[in-house]
Order: C-alpha cells, then sequence, then structure tokens
C-alpha cells in the first residue's frame, strides 16, 4: 500500500479503534451497565450469538436496497437523459423533479406495504427506487447540461453531431455529476430499505429486528442489527467509491491538488 | 446558434445567463408542474379505468347530475379502490370531517402539518448550525476531516429508525427527541455542502489573501463564507426536505399525538374503512416538504439577490 | 473555392506575390447587431473585407470593435444580420459542415478527462479519421508544438502557454486551409508569446495555411501579419488597413528594424485616430453570449 493510502484511512481507523476502546473500557471500569449503549463485548457477543437471523436479515433488507437502488438509478439515469435533450422538457420537468425530491417518500411506505403484502421485497424496492430516482435524475440533467459553453462552441466549430457531442463531451462531463448523485443514492437506499420496514415486514428485516428487540429493551442484539445496517451502508458507499475510481482514474488525481 | 439544435444553444445559454426575464420561467415552471399533476391525474384515473373497481359515480357536482357506471376490463391489484382511491375522494377525505361531527380532514391535518413544521423548523436550524460548524471544521483541517468525514458519511448509514427508539428513550422530552430526529438527518447535507462551498472560490483569492497577512478567520469570514452561500442553499433544501423526513419519524417512535406522524399510524390502521385519509395525509406531508423548500428558496432570493452567478449545485 | 479572375482585385494584395490565390474569406457590408430596440448594440457595421490564400491577417483593435465577432461570423458560430460572408466560396454554414477550418480560441477548453495526445485526436475522432491515422497525426502534431514528452500527461498538468500550443495542434490536426484565432496568446507572458508568434510563423510557412488572427498587441499584429486590419468601435467597423510589407521569413531580428518600427507606429496612430472622447461600455462577454442566446 503506498504511503499517502495508508495517510488516508489511518485516522479514521484509529478514530474507531480508539473510541471502541475507550468505550469498552470506561464502562468496564465505571462498573456501569449501559442501558440504552451496552459495551462493545457485549455487541460483539449478541453478533454472533444471533448470527443466523441477522444474516437473512441483511440479506433481505440488502436486497431491497440494492434491487431499489438499481432499478431506481437506471431509471433516474435514462429518465435524465431523455429529459437533457429536449430544452422545453428540461425547463418543464426539471423543477417539478427538484420538487418531487423533497417529497418525503418514506410516508408513502403504508401504501406500498397494502399494495404488494408485508412478506415482499418490493414495498420497500419501491420505495428505495423513487427516494433514489429523483436526486440520480436531477444530477444527470445538470451534468449533462452543466457544460463549458466554450467547450460547445468547439464541438460546433467541428460540425459535430449531437451524437457526437453527447458521447465526447455532455457524457464525460456528466459522470461527476452522476457519482455524486449515486453516493447520495446509496445512502438514501439503505435508509429507505430499513425505515420502510417500519410499517411491517418479516420479523427477520433488519428494520423490524431492531424494532422489536428495542421494544423488548434487548438493546445489545438491536445495536448488533444496526451496526450490520451501518456496515451494508458503508460497503455500498464504499463499492460506488470504488466505481468512480475506475472510471474516472482522472478526478483523484485531480482533486488531490485542492 | 447554427445548426439549430435547440439542445446546444438552450444548454449552453442555460449556463451563462445571469438575468432571465424572471417571469418567463416562472410560468413556465408552474405550467410544468401543472402539465405534470394533471398528467398524473390522468394517468392515475386511466389506471383505474382500465383495471380498478367498477366505477359507479352518481351524484351532482356544481349543479349537473351525474351518473356514470364502468366495469373496467381488466383487474389489477394495485388500480383496485382499496390500493390507489379515486382522486376525488380523497379530495373529498379533505373536506369531509375527520371524525364524526368534527372539523373537516383538511383542517385537522393543518394543524398536525404545522405542529411538524415547527420541529421540523427546530431540527433543521439546528442541523444547519452543526453542518455548518463542522464543515468549517474539516475546512481547516486536514486531518480532522480525514478522521472524521468517512463517520459523518456512515452516520447517514445508521438507519434513523435505529437511532430514534434510542433517543427518544435517552431524552425524556417528546419534542426534543422528535428535533434531534430531525437534526440528525439534516446536518449531513449541510456537512457537504458547506466542504463544497467553503473551498469553491478562485484558489488564487487565497494567496491575495495570505498577500494581506489575512487571518484564517478573516479568511473565513471575508472568503470562504461569502463564496460558500449558493452551495450552502443547494444544501439546505436537501436538508428542509430531510428534516419533514426527520419529524415524521421522529414522532411515529416517540408516539407525539399533534403531528403528522401519528396522524400517518392513525390512518394506516384504519386503511380498510378509509383508504382516502391516508393518502390525505400523505399529500399534506408532501406539501409540508414544498413549503419548506419554497420557504428556502424564497430566503435564497433575498438574500442573495443579484450578488451571485445562479449555481447549479452538485446537491 | 471559386477563383474568379475577372474579379477587379480590392487593396488586398499579400506582401508576397500569391498570383490568383483564391479567396478564402469574402465580406461585403457585413453587419451585426445584437438585441433589439433602444437597448440593441451594432458590434459590426458594414464591413468589407477579401482575403486571400495564404494570407496571415490580423484584426486589432479597442474593446467592442467587433473583432471577435467577425471572427465568429467566419466561423460560423454566429449570423450576420447584414451583408454577405461566404467561406471558401460557400456560406460560413457549408463551410463549417465541410471542416474548413480549424479554431483556436482564447482559452484553450482542453477536456481534463482526455490525455494530451487524445485532446489532440478529438476533432479527428468527430471527423471520422481511421485510428492509426489519428494515432499518427496527433504524433506529428505533438512533435511539430514540441509537446511528445506531454503525451500521457492531462491538461492540468500543464502551464497556460503548453495548454494552447495542444490547442493549436488540435486546430491543425485535421489539415485545415483556414485557421481562425482569437487572442490565443492573450494570457500569456511576453516571452512565451514571442517565442509562441515565431513557432506559429513557422508554421504558417511550412502549410501554406491562412490565418486569420484577433488580437490587442500591436507588435504581435504586425510581426505575424501580411495585413492589419485596424479596426474601431461603435459602430464595429474597419478603420483602416495596414499592409504590412516585411519580408515573409521573419525572426527575433525582424523585431528590431526600422520597417518593423515603423509599420507598428503606424499601426498605432491608425488606433489612437479613432480613439472616441468618451469610452462608454463595450459589449461584455456575458452580454454578448446572452445575446446569442436571444438571437
Amino acid at each position: 500500500m503506498t504511503r499517502s493510502g495508508v495517510r488516508e484511512w489511518l485516522p479514521p481507523v484509529a478514530v474507531f479503534v480508539a473510541v471502541l476502546v475507550l468505550w469498552e473500557v470506561s464502562l468496564l471500569v465505571l462498573g456501569v451497565q449501559s442501558f440504552l449503549l451496552p459495551r462493545p463485548s457485549a455487541i460483539a457477543s449478541s453478533l454472533v450469538s444471533e448470527w443466523s437471523t441477522l444474516v437473512r436479515g441483511v440479506a433481505f433488507t440488502g436486497l431491497e436496497a440494492v434491487g431499489g437502488l438499481i432499478i431506481g438509478v437506471i431509471l433516474g439515469t435514462l429518465c435524465g437523459f431523455a429529459t437533457s435533450r429536449w430544452a422545453t422538457a428540461r425547463e418543464v420537468l426539471l423543477p417539478v423533479a427538484i420538487g418531487a425530491s423533497t417529497i418525503p417518500i418514506i410516508a408513502f411506505a403504508p401504501i406500498t406495504l397494502n399494495w404488494f403484502g408485508p412478506e415482499s421485497l418490493l414495498p420497500r424496492m419501491t420505495i428505495v427506487a423513487v427516494m433514489v430516482f429523483f436526486p440520480v435524475m436531477v444530477n444527470t440533467i445538470r451534468g449533462l447540461t452543466n457544460v463549458d459553453p466554450g467547450a460547445l462552441e468547439l464541438m460546433s466549430s467541428y460540425a459535430a453531431s449531437d451524437r457526437q457531442t453527447m458521447t465526447k463531451l455532455r457524457g464525460p462531463n456528466a459522470l461527476p455529476y452522476w457519482f455524486t448523485a449515486l453516493r447520495i443514492a446509496t445512502t438514501l437506499a439503505v435508509i429507505g430499505a430499513v425505515v420502510g420496514e417500519f410499517f411491517g415486514g418479516p420479523l427477520y428485516a433488519l428494520g423490524i429486528y431492531i424494532t422489536l428487540e428495542t421494544g423488548h429493551s434487548r438493546y445489545p442484539s438491536a445495536w448488533a442489527a444496526i451496526v450490520l445496517a451501518c456496515a451494508l451502508g458503508i460497503v455500498l458507499y464504499l463499492i460506488v467509491a470504488a466505481l468512480e475510481r475506475a472510471i474516472m482514474p482522472w478526478a483523484a488525481a485531480r482533486e488531490s491538488g485542492r | 446558434m447554427t445548426t439549430a439544435s435547440g439542445f446546444l444553444r438552450r444548454a449552453s445559454s442555460s449556463t451563462t445567463t445571469v438575468g432571465r426575464p424572471p417571469g418567463h420561467s416562472r410560468s413556465r415552471r408552474f405550467f410544468g408542474i401543472a402539465v405534470v399533476l394533471i398528467g398524473l391525474v390522468l394517468v392515475w384515473e386511466l389506471a383505474k379505468w382500465l383495471g380498478g373497481d367498477p366505477w359507479r359515480i352518481h351524484g351532482t357536482v356544481a349543479g349537473l347530475q351525474i351518473d356514470y357506471e364502468h366495469v373496467p376490463p381488466l383487474h389489477w391489484r394495485i388500480a383496485d379502490d382499496l390500493s390507489l382511491p379515486h382522486v376525488w375522494d380523497i379530495v373529498r377525505a379533505f373536506i369531509d370531517p375527520a371524525q364524526r361531527g368534527g372539523a373537516p380532514l383538511g383542517v385537522v391535518l393543518a394543524g398536525q402539518a404545522a405542529f411538524t413544521f415547527g420541529e421540523a423548523l427546530a431540527g433543521f436550524a439546528l442541523g444547519g448550525l452543526l453542518g455548518l460548524a463542522l464543515g468549517v471544521l474539516f475546512v481547516h483541517s486536514r486531518l480532522a476531516e480525514r478522521a472524521f468525514v468517512p463517520y459523518v458519511v456512515a452516520s447517514q448509514t445508521v438507519p434513523i429508525l435505529a437511532i430514534a427508539p434510542l433517543v427518544v428513550v435517552a431524552i425524556k422530552a417528546d419534542w426534543l427527541s422528535v428535533m434531534a430526529v430531525a437534526m440528525y438527518l439534516t446536518f449531513f447535507p449541510v456537512t457537504i455542502a458547506s466542504m463544497r462551498g467553503l473551498r469553491a472560490f478562485d484558489p488564487r483569492s487565497l494567496e491575495l489573501f495570505r498577500s494581506y497577512a489575512a487571518t484564517p478567520r478573516q479568511v473565513l469570514w471575508q472568503l470562504r463564507l461569502p463564496s460558500s452561500v449558493p452551495y450552502l442553499f443547494s444544501g439546505f433544501r436537501v436538508a428542509a426536505a430531510a428534516s419533514v423526513i426527520g419529524a415524521i419519524i421522529g414522532e411515529q417512535t416517540a408516539g407525539v399525538a399533534s403531528g403528522l406522524g401519528s396522524a400517518i399510524i392513525n390512518y394506516n390502521q384504519y386503511y380498510i374503512s378509509g383508504p382516502e385519509r391516508l393518502w390525505a395525509t400523505m399529500v399534506m406531508c408532501t406539501l409540508v416538504g414544498f413549503v419548506f423548500v419554497g420557504i428556502v428558496n424564497l430566503a435564497e432570493r433575498i438574500l442573495t439577490s443579484g450578488r451571485y452567478r445562479p449555481v447549479e449545485g452538485l446537491l | 473555392m471559386t477563383i474568379d479572375p475577372t474579379r477587379p482585385e480590392a487593396a488586398s494584395l499579400p506582401a508576397f506575390p500569391v498570383d490568383e490565390a483564391p479567396t478564402v474569406v469574402e465580406a461585403v457590408g457585413v453587419g451585426k447587431v445584437f438585441g433589439t430596440g433602444p437597448g440593441a448594440v451594432a458590434a459590426l457595421e458594414s464591413v468589407d473585407l477579401t482575403i486571400h490564400q495564404g494570407e496571415f491577417v490580423s484584426l486589432i483593435g479597442p474593446s467592442g470593435c467587433g473583432k471577435s465577432t467577425l471572427l465568429r461570423l467566419i466561423a460560423d458560430l454566429t449570423h450576420p444580420t447584414a451583408g454577405t460572408l461566404s467561406v471558401n466560396g460557400k456560406p460560413p454554414g457549408r463551410a463549417r459542415q465541410d471542416r474548413d477550418y480549424g479554431m483556436v480560441f482564447q482559452a484553450p477548453v482542453l477536456m481534463d478527462w482526455r490525455t494530451i495526445a487524445k485532446n489532440i485526436e478529438l476533432p479527428l475522432e468527430i471527423m471520422g479519421y481511421s485510428e492509426p491515422e489519428r494515432r499518427r497525426r496527433a504524433a506529428e502534431l505533438l512533435k511539430l508544438v514540441e509537446l511528445e514528452a506531454f503525451a500521457d500527461r492531462h491538461p492540468w498538468q500543464l502551464s497556460g502557454g503548453m495548454q494552447q500550443r495542444v490547442a493549436i495542434a488540435r486546430a491543425l490536426s485535421f489539415d485545415p486551409k483556414l485557421l481562425l484565432m482569437d487572442e490565443p496568446f492573450g494570457a500569456l507572458d511576453e516571452m512565451t508569446r514571442e517565442r509562441m508568434n515565431a513557432e506559429l510563423m513557422s508554421i504558417w510557412r511550412r502549410t501554406g495555411i491562412t490565418i486569420v488572427f484577433v488580437t490587442h498587441s500591436i507588435p504581435e499584429a504586425v510581426f505575424l501579419s501580411t495585413r492589419v486590419v485596424v479596426m474601431s468601435a461603435r459602430p464595429g467597423r474597419i478603420s483602416q488597413v495596414v499592409d504590412v510589407d516585411l519580408p515573409p521569413e521573419r525572426s527575433f531580428e525582424t523585431r528590431e528594424t526600422e520597417v518593423y518600427f515603423r509599420l507598428v507606429t503606424r499601426v498605432r496612430e491608425a488606433l489612437r485616430q479613432d480613439e472616441p472622447a468618451d469610452e462608454g461600455p463595450a459589449v461584455t462577454e456575458a452580454e454578448r453570449v446572452r445575446n446569442e442566446g436571444l438571437s
């Protein structure tokens, strides 16, 4: 690993380890049975003992999040692309999409539950897809249209076709915007999946599980599930970050200067 | 321009136009929203017409007698009256009394909406301040940024639902815990936006300030903060919407009776007897979100009137 | 390209004899008005100009004299509101479609996500050149502008002057017969500028290309051109044309000859002649672009 790479991840890891150690030690020393915030060791043991249920929960919730994410991103990108091509459509739909992204989609969770039933993946997938759709669409449009006018003139001077302008200029220009939306989308996906489960779902689904365990004051296992939900989100985010670095290798090098 | 490709021409003008005649774009925007709404209603009712429950409409509207019966040819569960009530039924739900002999649902919901809005606003204010403070911290200390930003991001992956019950139990006061939940959801977009905004100036300006031997605090107030305003507002927009969600979720876990969160739970419970009520509540939630974002936009327009080139932020 | 031998030659002979040189640019009574009504700005008015193959014509004048506008009219990036304009005997639109010219703007406008070599290949990709051909031309041009070592770097790793050289290489990659340059060296320091001028001169002599060059710098205009078109503002028009009778082989020593000084003085005086008493606001870049959107 390169030296700069180590410098990148060492501080957060150091913080993590430090907090963990501090937490464990202080509670141990104080002899306090922390109710709401159990010791890391308690959480860890709960993680191990409840593993079979938790794994099913992660799979279920994860599938909702990832499925909804993929659908929402694909649809959002396509719609953003289509909308950006026609100026009038863009002027009309962009404000609508921006406005729609402020709608608390999660509030519609009970309705999707009624549509598809509690045991299905679909209620949350729908919610996630809709939550993710708007930011992706808005940023796709912005990325495709916020182009340096000088570059547009350049393409015009080459008598480039619209398609060539799209593939050679607008597309690459839009990538940073698109990835920003994608990163936001991963956090939205996990939130949407877990919170959406609040209104109903199979018992092992992470959201339900957390609510139930909290209701029974079984905090170690509740926190174990929270940790897993967290890990799910982080993994998704890191996947997107890795994808970004693979597709846009030049961006990292350029941003490092600022 | 030349090839009269509306795409090229419009695109370039939209990114460089500094002052478009205001009436022109605002009427376009209203037109757009109206078109989308009408389209939505049409698609909705069309779906019900094709695959919903049988239509039996008998009544008078504005003095006209309407008798309409129709049996849809197809059968889609999603389009039946329980899953997708008629648009006019939802509208009527606003007017009908919420409880027997009580005030119209619309009035009751409005009151609850105002309550939720208050909590959202408080959470937004606190979350916004926290987000800005974090942004300032991270911009000034590379070490702090590297150490803590992953956790800021990770904080958003901790599903709010998980935190909410714990916050409610930890903080005895109901509305305070709701505010905390709202704050939790709002600080993140503001942090990200302020980190971008506080760095969004021409790097040569920084050298200019250094040549004046300006203190970091002067740089902050005279350079970074002013240049961050457009980005902050794009973050505020996202935060406003998030604070409404936070307030609603917080209310549901805390069991606050006077907000929209409990209204959702209530009408969800009695969904079978009146699906329109839940939908009406959804509409009200949406309106709260719109109003809040509208206020942020208005504030932006007032505070930055003409002094900033409009920035299409990444958020 | 049409050659009309019956046409009387306008006062536009290049410094070195080019008999029956084809007309590359022909402007007759060209005018350009931005906006309408009381706020309308006459950026150009009754411009008559003929440019022959192989010439190097500079357009020089104060801000708002329309020199950039004239260049953009030739490039078909905007349209005249009066008069006729032909490029290579065709309307500018056709010339653009036929890729008859290369253009270098004030800003290099390179794409960050492409390497230098790939940036030079951009027009070639658009115009459908094969890959081996593209690579050959890019390598050739990198050698021409002396940037071979930077082929795999990215634009932000290069200085402004180097980026501009890449832009020039890119403009030449498809062998256009006409090169349009809008203050390409404006952002460079004097030393680099003079060096770039020398490079441009050698490219010009080697390829026989026609160049229309917009500049603010009097020494640059005189050093580079066969003709200097002096323009004045409000309304934008051509006030004088100065024939530069310097030999085609120009070097750094040329800048120290008496002929050169005389010509520079002539151009300077021509410019001063038209200085109005008060400088009103000129058409700013933002205004111009906004007007483009409206027109």
